[in-house]
């Protein structure tokens, strides 16, 4: 078996005193498409965070790429990692957020073309003309000189897709990437990320959009008060739920 | 006036035959009467000013250019910039300190803007020009009686000059990091996730996210301050540093022309306000862009279509 792109081996983290994540033990392969699904307070986004070390562990192990997240292991201890290491491994994954999290000070190219040049210190026509076709893969060829706050929420949402693609991610996470937008415009953000797994990107999307669950991904993950409740192929997990607080679930949303 | 709205209104209402129907804009005779008795009291009081012989045109005129005026208006520009310059400086280190996760720098920033803050700068001035009766000595060492290195007097060193640079920038920074501190707290905390999640370190993500952000909540108080710093050097005069006040102090207390040489400082402060109001409007619409929707998108080409969907 090749090594998984996201393994999670006893992931926990707490709040202050409350535990939001109580062990969680999560396999994603190369390539997949993983959702992870619950109610809210379920800690799914946390965890998401934690991928990205946008939220540190407290304890368990969790990989990325082969990869500890957040710290270095030496001499059988763990070494918190410095903010440098953790910025340079935070490369590895793009995140997409609920509430798009766009620079409003900079155009739809400039927000696309800062992480490349100022980050990665690429040449920036060279990042400029790769911001273009991207931009165009997500219907927006044209809007590279517009201020965020000049777009819809589905628009804002590809564009920050964009954003997160031309760090050339191998893991794409999205935080509830629809569930701020009007109903109208759920369907091109969903296209978009529908196409980006076609192409063969490696995704972990909290969402509650069932339906792209069911269409889209390899695995669903139920998650309830910090604990993975059940995991499997979305027909089972979405078709035939096992555990009752699933089916509970699936009930009141479906 | 006219009155935009009224006809704007009623297009949008579904009949199309509203268009047709003559729309008598709404009258305002009260306002009128009132505009009109003020440009009365306004042109009569300027009219006053200007043929009142007491205020003494002439002495204004020979004096407004006067070399000493200059070198005052000069040395008023230069204690306002550098001070305020290294105002900001200190103030942005003192926010960040402020806002920082360590206990230390956050008491040492916050016991700083409260005694800087909590006392007044004439006293401030004051006390920076007399430091030399606490320290005759100014020297770097080590703590606790270690060997030092002796820079020289304290008379020497802090020129009056040097006091009031002192005094106005300490003061100053102060104030500044309260105003920094506000605009950091203003950025939403999605941008601090998106800028790391794009790999950007600390330092980047300052620079290059929250505090461009930032500005556009931090000029317009640091114009105020801009303003009434170039306004509060005038204090300085107690220091007999001879700036714009000064210089003209010294002049009206030989020639007895009090009011003409007040005059002729505040045409010089008016126009120094009035090219610092300027620069600031230009800044302040460049740190705007993207946040607010008036018509200033020089940006964008024409011919996109202008139509918004959220």
């Amino acid at each position: 078996m090749s090594t998984a792109m996201v393994e999670a081996r006893g992931v926990r983290k707490s709040f202050g005193s409350t535990e939001i994540l109580k062990g969680i033990d999560l396999r994603i392969e190369r390539g997949s498409v993983t959702c992870l699904i619950g109610p809210s307070g379920s800690g799914k986004t946390t965890f998401l965070r934690c991928i990205n070390h946008l939220e540190k562990v407290d304890a368990g192990r969790l990989y990325v790429d082969e990869h500890l997240v957040g710290y270095t292991e030496r001499n059988g201890r763990l070494y918190e990692m410095k903010e440098r290491q953790t910025a340079r491994s935070r490369l590895n994954a793009g995140m997409v957020f609920q509430r798009f999290n766009l620079f409003p000070h900079m155009t739809v190219l400039e927000n696309i073309v800062e992480a490349p040049v100022h980050v990665l210190g690429r040449p920036r026509n060279e990042v400029t003309a790769e911001a273009q076709t991207l931009l165009e893969r997500v219907g927006l060829g044209n809007r590279g000189n517009s201020y965020p706050q000049e777009l819809s929420g589905g628009q804002q949402q590809r564009i920050a897709i964009a954003r997160a693609l031309a760090m050339k991610p191998k893991l794409m996470l999205f935080d509830e990437p629809t569930s701020a937008l009007d109903p109208e415009l759920v369907g091109e953000v969903l296209d978009v990320m529908k196409s980006l797994a076609e192409a063969g990107m490696t995704m972990v999307v909290v969402t509650h959009e069932l339906g792209f669950a069911r269409q889209v991904s390899d695995q669903v993950v139920f998650m309830d008060q910090g604990v993975v409740v059940e995991s499997g192929s979305s027909a089972q997990v979405l078709g035939t739920p096992r555990h009752e607080r699933t089916q509970a679930f699936l009930s009141k949303v479906l | 006036m006219q009155q935009h709205s009224i006809p704007d209104t009623r297009t949008e209402s579904p009949t199309a035959a509203a268009d047709s129907i003559p729309v008598v804009p709404l009258r305002h005779p009260v306002r009128l009467a009132v505009a009109v008795a003020l440009i009365l009291l306004a042109l009569s009081a300027a009219w006053d000013v200007a043929v009142n012989q007491r205020y003494h045109w002439d002495v204004v005129a020979s004096y407004l250019f006067a070399p000493q005026i200059m070198a005052g208006a000069g040395l008023t520009v230069i204690l306002t910039v550098v001070s305020m310059t290294a105002g900001i400086a200190l103030g942005t280190v003192l926010a960040v300190m402020r806002l920082s996760e360590n206990p230390i720098l956050r008491t040492i920033s916050r016991g700083y803007i409260w005694f800087f803050r909590g006392t007044p700068l004439l006293v401030q001035l004051i006390f920076w020009y007399n430091i030399a009766a606490l320290y005759p000595v100014i020297a770097f060492g080590l703590p606790f009686g270690g060997p030092s290195l002796v820079l020289g007097s304290a008379n020497v060193l802090i020129s009056p000059l040097a006091a009031a640079l002192l005094g106005l920038a300490l003061n100053e920074a102060a104030y500044m990091a309260e105003i920094i501190r506000g605009g950091i707290g203003s950025v939403d905390k999605g941008q601090y996730d998106a800028a790391r999640a794009l790999g950007m370190d600390g330092g980047k993500l300052m620079r290059r996210v929250i505090l461009p952000q930032a500005m556009r909540v931090v000029l317009p108080p640091t114009g105020n301050q801009v303003i009434s710093m170039l306004k509060g050097t005038a204090l300085v005069s107690v220091l007999a540093i001879s700036d714009l006040l000064y210089s003209a102090q010294i002049i009206y207390a030989t020639n007895y022309q009090t009011i003409p040489l007040l005059i002729v400082a505040s045409l010089w402060y008016l126009l120094m306000t009035t090219i610092l109001s300027f620069f600031q409007t230009k800044l302040e619409r460049r740190y705007g862009r993207g946040f607010d929707a008036s018509p200033r998108r020089s940006r964008r080409p024409k011919t996109q279509p202008t139509t918004r969907t959220a």
